[in-house]
């Protein structure tokens, strides 16, 4: 399994520092006078933060020697041998694999219609079961941005947060609770 | 003579007649009293130096015992002038010569009342950010800031009223009822506003739903009439006792029977606010269950003092209706013990600790006053009866001693 | 009526040597108090400063420019931080927002502990100035049967919803109004902030808020010197003095920088959505454009700028 959930903070947060590192070479947007942010309504900039790693030494797949595109490849759903520690729970009932994975180029996904797609973009690949939450998260909405709410904004993938496996969120150790008012002395 | 010379000879002749010349029992008095105030001092020096984190005060409960006493003690201060104001105005002979006990029991009240204020202020140091132009006073839209205003504007007029009557009497002069009566009849609608502006205070919290009754105020005003004239009627049989100072019982039983009023109203208005919660059951009703009896299946630690004080206030009042109750000194006494212990614990407990409990999230601290609270608390009383017995002492001596009784005529 | 000026008790001792003993008490009493405060306002002349400082917004540049030099010394002899304190001014056509997606939030209190270590709250005692509330999902937002302390393995607990509470920013604040001193305002910006120098420490604004959101430093605060953010607002997030009153400012001194607030960037399921509500294309106009909205305690008309939403 893409071991996304373990790696994700540490990874998100070097990614932001880069990202942040990286703005203030580029742009100036760290150090305005207040003055120049109310003028401007700007178009709005967003910069990604790189999406989640990859499992080492898999990615990318058609170097390897797992999927050569000589390889003959069952298209019938089916259990595969490699991919065991990939469980499924995304509509597995009526999915599979290769419903997003490109049979001929493993090293990008596909839509529906066959058009490849970036990992980099696999938003596109999401919105088209997810609509609305595309259509919020483009907005803003959906998912969580950092930086500038009047400048620069980093945001997510969907797969930066969600297992594109098991989207679901898993459940989290909560910060303790706060301490009772009878105890503070 | 000079008048500079006059008032020199004021002050220290006062000073003489209040500590000079009592009897044994009243210096074991004074000495009491400046025990309370000494153990208070420290209690507060302890509080100086850790901040209201000694108290049990926290954020969901900011504003307990102290802030309790304050609003009990306004009632005091307004009651105890209201009540002996008639007898200026329709110069009725009986209660005549108390209004000055009323006065001088008023600026004691008002002053235990701002110094409840301070103790319970987290920065004391900053208490001239509330004065006009050197700080900020936030007018019209604090009634804090009103409360400060009414208070020292109440004080003023009582203190002066008070030792300009002591003043008059001490050189003998007739006092100028041009200067007095103006002062009285202003006087008249301050005690209705210390305790309106006071009861304003919590009423326009909109945040706490227990306090955002319109009958608030009105229930302050009638608890006071119960509360001040008792205090007052104690006073005065003591004072009967002990001094040549002459009350006529007839006075005494006119200021009972305003008191017999007083109780039904207050209870009545009670009442009215009980039903309207209990009947209408609203999420607003875990405050006046946290009064009555626990949330969370879990006993209130002052429920047992609201029940102690309607029962004490039950009591009171069949005493005081019925007249030949009410005329027997013995009972009448208890029944202004009873009443006056009943509003105590009202203002003290009831009023101030429900309205935060459960706070605004719901959330419920189960505060119950610290030592350090309740040693304050009696600091305060012990400066508040100091001054109030001093002053007493003091004009006792001239006006009802047998060679000095004069000029109050 | 008869003349007791005659037998007047003062008039009738020998008053010389009195006088001129009391004379020379007081003489010598004065003289005492002076000296007293003359050698205490020498040794500690910023305490002085500090006992007559005027109201922040009756500041001219010139003295709040020695009045944070006073403070950056102060806060440096307390705890050793360089700290540096900003009067970040409010940018012009901002009002800011708050929108918090209910559906969303697990109840992590990441961002409780984000903020306490962002704005300088006290560790020890603390009161953090963001409250995470659970409720029933079958009981809908219900304060009475709300609970502050959960203290769960796992977030989200099954059939629990969550809805963290700090300062709303209300429109109409009913703690402005009750402040005596007028030690807290609503900046042009929207943001309510509190004059720490000014405060008197009443707390009729703690009373005043319907929502919990103001803190009062019971004891002076502690915070651990290697975890004081030196980057700070005059108006904002300063280490406070004990005895005033603090709460939430939305992280006046990222905001006017054009940052985020600290809780908008550790939440860690993207329910925390900040921005203009002047601006029509800000994520925050987005929201209130396009989802269903509530606010909490709307009765109290005290219109807060933090709106709860349901994304889902």
């Amino acid at each position: 399994m893409f071991k996304i959930r373990s790696t994700y903070w540490l990874v998100a947060g070097l990614v932001s520092l880069v990202v942040a590192g990286c703005s203030t070479q580029t742009e100036s947007y760290r150090h305005f006078g207040n003055s120049a942010l109310s003028t401007t309504k700007k178009t709005e900039t967003l910069v990604a933060v790189a999406p989640p790693p990859f499992t080492d030494g898999v990615f990318p797949c058609s170097t390897s020697e797992c999927h050569k595109p000589t390889t003959k490849v069952n298209k019938v759903p089916h259990d595969v041998v490699f991919h065991a520690d990939i469980e499924l729970h995304h509509d597995e009932k009526n999915r599979w694999c290769l419903d997003c994975h490109d049979t001929a180029n493993r090293n990008f996904l596909h839509l529906a219609d066959g058009r490849l797609v970036d990992f980099k973009e696999s938003y596109r690949l999401c919105g088209q079961c997810h609509g609305p939450v595309l259509r919020a998260w483009k907005a803003g909405e959906h998912g969580k941005r950092t930086g500038s709410w009047s400048g620069a904004k980093e945001y997510r993938l969907c797969v930066s947060c969600h297992d594109p496996h098991a989207p679901h969120f898993k459940p989290l150790k909560p910060e303790r609770p706060p301490i009772h008012q009878e105890m503070i002395k | 003579m000079n008048p500079l010379v006059k008032v020199k000879n004021f002050v220290f002749g006062t000073g003489r007649m209040a500590f000079l010349g009592g009897s044994p029992v009243y210096y074991g008095w004074l000495l009491f009293l400046l025990i309370l105030i000494c153990q208070g001092l420290l209690a507060y020096s302890h509080q100086f130096q850790l901040g209201l984190i000694s108290t049990g005060l926290r954020d969901s409960v900011s504003w307990g015992f102290y802030i309790g006493n304050f609003t009990f003690l306004v009632g005091v201060a307004a009651a105890a002038v209201l009540l002996v104001i008639p007898a200026y105005l329709y110069n009725w002979k009986p209660i005549r010569e108390v209004v000055i006990f009323g006065e001088m029991l008023a600026v004691a009240a008002i002053v235990m009342c701002l110094l409840f204020v301070c103790v319970d202020m987290g920065r004391p140091d900053r208490f001239w950010h509330l004065f006009p132009i050197i700080g900020h006073m936030h007018l019209p839209s604090s009634i804090m800031a009103w409360d400060a205003c009414v208070l020292n504007v109440y004080l003023i007029i009582n203190l002066f009223v008070a030792s300009y009557l002591i003043y008059c009497a001490y050189n003998g002069k007739k006092y100028n009822p041009k200067i007095v009566v103006p002062l009285v009849i202003l006087s008249i609608p301050m005690a209705v506003s210390i305790h309106t502006v006071t009861a304003f205070l919590y009423n326009g919290m909109a945040s706490r739903p227990y306090w955002n009754s319109a009958i608030l105020a009105p229930r302050f005003i009638a608890s006071a009439f119960c509360s001040g004239p008792a205090l007052l009627l104690i006073l005065f049989q003591i004072l009967r006792k002990v001094s040549d100072f002459d009350i006529k019982d007839e006075a005494i039983q006119k200021v009972a029977e305003y008191m017999a009023y007083a109780m039904v109203l207050n209870l009545f208005l009670y009442g009215a606010e009980v039903f309207k919660e209990y009947y209408s059951n609203t999420h607003h009703l875990v405050h006046y269950k946290y009064l009555f009896s626990g949330l969370h299946g879990q006993t209130s630690p002052i429920a047992v003092y609201a029940w102690m004080s309607l029962a004490f206030a039950v009591i009171a009042l069949v005493i005081f209706l019925i007249p030949k109750l009410r005329m027997t000194p013995m009972t009448m006494n208890i029944g202004c013990v009873l009443i006056y212990f009943s509003v105590y614990i009202e203002k003290g407990i009831a009023l101030i600790i429900p309205g935060y409990t459960p706070d605004t999230l719901g959330q419920v601290y189960r505060y119950v006053p610290s030592m350090t609270e309740v040693r304050v608390a009696m600091g305060v009383f012990g400066i508040g009866f100091l001054i109030f017995t001093l002053m007493v002492k003091v004009s006792v001596a001239i006006l009802f001693s047998p060679d000095r009784k004069v000029a109050h005529a | 009526m008869n003349d007791p000026t005659d037998i007047s008790p003062a008039a009738a001792e020998p008053q010389e040597l009195g006088t001129s003993r009391r004379e020379f008490i007081i003489g010598t009493f004065y003289a005492l108090a002076a000296a007293a405060l003359a050698s205490g306002c020498a040794a500690d002349q910023l305490a002085l400063d500090e006992f007559v400082q005027k109201h922040f917004k009756d500041l001219t540049p010139d003295e709040l420019k020695k009045t944070i030099a006073r403070m950056e010394k102060k806060y440096w002899e307390e705890y050793g931080a360089n700290i540096k304190i900003n009067a970040t001014p409010p940018i012009p056509g901002v009002l800011y927002g708050y929108a918090l997606d209910l559906s969303r939030c697990i109840g992590c209190r990441r961002c409780v502990y984000g903020c306490i270590e962002e704005n300088n709250q006290s560790r020890n005692p603390s009161t953090p100035w963001i409250t995470v509330l659970e409720m029933d999902k079958e009981g809908g937002v219900d304060l009475a049967n709300a609970d502050a302390f959960y203290d769960h393995e796992q977030v989200p607990a099954p059939g629990k919803f969550y809805m963290p509470v700090a300062c709303q920013h209300c429109e109409n604040p009913p703690c402005v109004k009750v402040c005596p001193v007028e030690a807290t305002w609503k900046e042009p910006d929207g943001i309510v902030v509190i004059d720490y120098n000014w405060c008197i420490g009443c707390r009729c604004c703690i009373t005043a808020c319907p929502y919990g959101a103001r803190h009062f430093n019971w004891s002076t605060p502690i915070i651990p010197k290697d975890q004081i953010n030196t980057n700070t607002e005059y108006l904002g997030n300063r280490p406070r003095p004990r005895g005033v009153v603090e709460k939430c400012t939305w992280c006046i001194h990222r905001v006017r920088k054009g940052q985020y607030p600290k809780c908008v960037e550790v939440c860690p399921v993207g329910a925390r959505k900040f921005g203009n509500l002047l601006d029509p294309e800000s994520e925050i106009r987005y929201i209130l454009e396009n989802k269903r909205v509530l606010i909490l305690k709307e009765e109290l008309n005290t219109q807060p700028k933090f709106f709860y939403y349901y994304g889902l």
